[in-house]
């Protein structure tokens, strides 16, 4: 077996949809995506979906195509083969009124330097006013969504003169101005200093929850992604390897946990299959002695390392190309 | 279509408020004065030369020609370099990723661009009097000179936006100036046309700056000096027909050019060119 999938025997997430809503409903759905440049199979048969109001987070190695996985998805780039289902569209045919549903995060570099950044705002926002739906009035209003992201005192600021974790914000906010129903963030947080991150961090968990918002990231940050994220999705070798909650993922990965404490000054280390029993029988052996007790589960790190190296392994062995084949595909 | 036009509409905004940006920005105009300044010096130095076998100024000669090569100039190169610069900064992949944002970017940037030509058309013909001889005041220099603005900047600006799309990068963006340059050296500007070698005026006259700049002296200089010109005339018909002809190419080929541009912007092409650029900085 190569690829570890086990979206199908998934409860619904802890927290989204809430319940008695139409849960159900896909906004992405992509099955065996394929994508091929030249002689190197990019994606190899990408399957995952999401429902509205989770929030997804692609992880993966460098060139393991969650760039590509995006921008497809986006419709800013064709794909070779397979099914894909954006908002009950496909990305390659979607016209106007379906791009208007969809926010879309960019990095930006020096565009639009000598705009203010409310002047900006206010001007992209103007191109969704026509597509505002009951419930959804398009677009966000301009000084609500400076304050949401932080610029308020940078609203007659011109870009050019913001700083770079400033445009970041302003960056979100572009995305985000036509209130979409689902929102792409590639490497969002990369730049961002803890302060600025904790911030972002509290903007997608609002976004997801009062506007209801879908939204997929890409990030290289695990904890990161651990915090926002309802699913994770590991994507290696063109292929999704893994598929859900941080907690699933690692509980999948290794049943065990390390069980550290310390006796009479001398500390201890154990690696238990069922770890409650184990502290339970410790406390009745050892009772009041027992101290600075901590029980770990195999962190994400751990476990997104482990699976990426095991997938590697695994189409290393399938195609002997395998593991030139992932290092040699960049973006 | 609603949208669309909605869109246009949009655009139209934003050119004016790029306008109003690039009016309001210490480089962009201290750029501005510096190649006026330079301009109108050669243009003041030349006032007592007299265009060869007449009584009359070349510096005056020279203001009508540059009035019918800014408009070239602009719709070609300005917009041209424009696009490339703006496609490489991450511009155009905003516009895509907006409803209808292709539509109200290209109607910005031609609107920004029109309005530097009319512009820097308001500002030369303030300095005409400084020269004699050029009839401002005429009804008729008004009814040529629209036409010929107006015509040019159809014939110039789709063309442009062709050219903005072709070339790879920000930095061929200057190859673009360069080309245009060279084309202006041969196109009867700064003296006339007849006195070039007889397959250079040829090849002038393929290309707009020429009958732009004929079409400009046309409306401003005095009947007499079509003298000076090829076939000791005007040539209203062929300056229209090759403008003409020129608005039809650019208007065919830019939708479909522009349109393969478009479709190409993505997140990633954008950060490989940022890559390079950083490079050649570095």
């Amino acid at each position: 077996m190569s690829v570890l999938n086990w979206s199908g025997i998934l409860s619904a997430p802890l927290t989204r949809p809430a319940p008695g809503e139409p849960a159900e409903e896909l906004v992405l759905d992509v099955r065996d995506l394929r994508m091929r440049y030249g002689r190197a199979d990019v994606l190899d048969g990408v399957t995952f979906s999401a429902r509205r109001g989770e929030v997804l987070a692609l992880l993966g190695p460098n060139g393991a195509g969650k760039t590509t996985t995006i921008e497809i998805l986006e419709g800013f780039r064709m794909r070779s083969a397979g099914q894909v289902s954006v908002l009950g569209t496909d990305p390659a045919h979607g016209g106007e009124a379906w791009r208007a549903r969809i926010g879309v995060v960019l990095q930006s570099w020096r565009d639009h330097a000598k705009w203010q950044v409310r002047e900006l705002l206010a001007h992209l926002g103007s191109y969704y006013a026509p597509y505002t739906a009951p419930g959804r009035p398009r677009p966000w209003d301009v000084d609500e969504l400076i304050a949401t992201v932080g610029l308020a005192g940078q609203a007659r600021q011109r870009v050019r003169r913001l700083s770079g974790g400033q445009r970041r914000r302003l960056d979100v906010a572009i995305g985000i101005v036509g209130r979409p129903e689902l929102l792409f963030l590639d490497e969002p947080t990369a730049g961002f200093d803890p302060e600025a991150r904790r911030e972002f961090h509290d903007l997608v968990h609002r976004l997801a929850d009062r506007e209801d918002a879908t939204i997929l990231l890409t990030t290289h940050d695990l904890d990161e992604a651990e915090k926002l994220a309802d699913r994770i999705l590991i994507l290696a070798g063109g292929r999704i390897i893994a598929d859900g909650s941080a907690d699933e993922l690692s509980r999948r990965m290794s049943t065990q946990a390390e069980v550290r404490w310390s006796r009479d000054g001398q500390r201890f280390v154990h690696s238990a299959d069922e770890p409650t029993k184990f502290v339970r029988d410790l406390f009745r052996q050892y009772g009041e002695s027992v101290e600075d007790l901590e029980i770990r589960r195999a962190s994400l790190e751990d476990t997104y390392m482990a699976m990426v190296r095991q997938a590697e392994t695994e189409s290393g062995r399938a195609d002997g190309t395998g593991r030139r084949r992932l290092s040699a595909v960049s973006g | 279509m609603n949208a669309g036009w909605a869109a246009a509409r949009l655009g139209a905004r934003r050119g004016w408020i790029e306008l109003k940006h690039s009016f309001t920005n210490v480089n962009d105009l201290v750029t501005l004065a510096i190649f006026t300044g330079i301009l109108l010096a050669v243009m003041l130095w030349t006032r007592t030369t007299t265009v060869p076998g007449t009584h009359f100024s070349l510096g005056a000669t020279m203001m009508a020609s540059m009035i019918g090569m800014n408009v070239g100039f602009n719709g070609l190169a300005t917009l041209g370099g424009l696009l490339a610069v703006e496609r490489e900064d991450g511009t155009l992949l905003r516009a895509k990723a907006i409803p209808h944002g292709m539509t109200g970017y290209l109607a910005g940037k031609v609107v920004t661009v029109s309005g530097m030509i009319l512009i820097s058309v308001a500002t030369t013909l303030a300095g005409a009097f400084l020269f004699s001889g050029l009839s401002v005041g005429r009804v008729s220099t008004w009814l040529t000179l629209i036409p010929v603005l107006l015509l040019g900047l159809v014939a110039t600006l789709p063309i442009g936006a062709v050219l903005g799309s072709l070339i790879p990068n920000a930095r061929s963006a200057g190859l673009l100036t360069l080309a245009s340059g060279g084309l202006i050296a041969i196109s009867g500007i700064f003296y006339p046309i007849t006195h070039l070698p007889h397959w250079l005026q040829w090849v002038g006259q393929v290309f707009p700056f020429y009958w732009l700049g004929l079409g400009m002296r046309s409306a401003l200089l005095p009947a007499h000096l079509a003298s000076v010109e090829i076939g000791h005339s005007w040539r209203h018909l062929a300056t229209f027909g090759v403008l003409g002809a020129w608005a039809v190419i650019g208007l065919v080929l830019a939708p479909v050019v522009l349109r393969r541009m478009a479709r190409r912007e993505a997140g990633s092409s954008v950060a490989a060119r940022r890559e390079k650029a950083m490079l050649r900085v570095g």
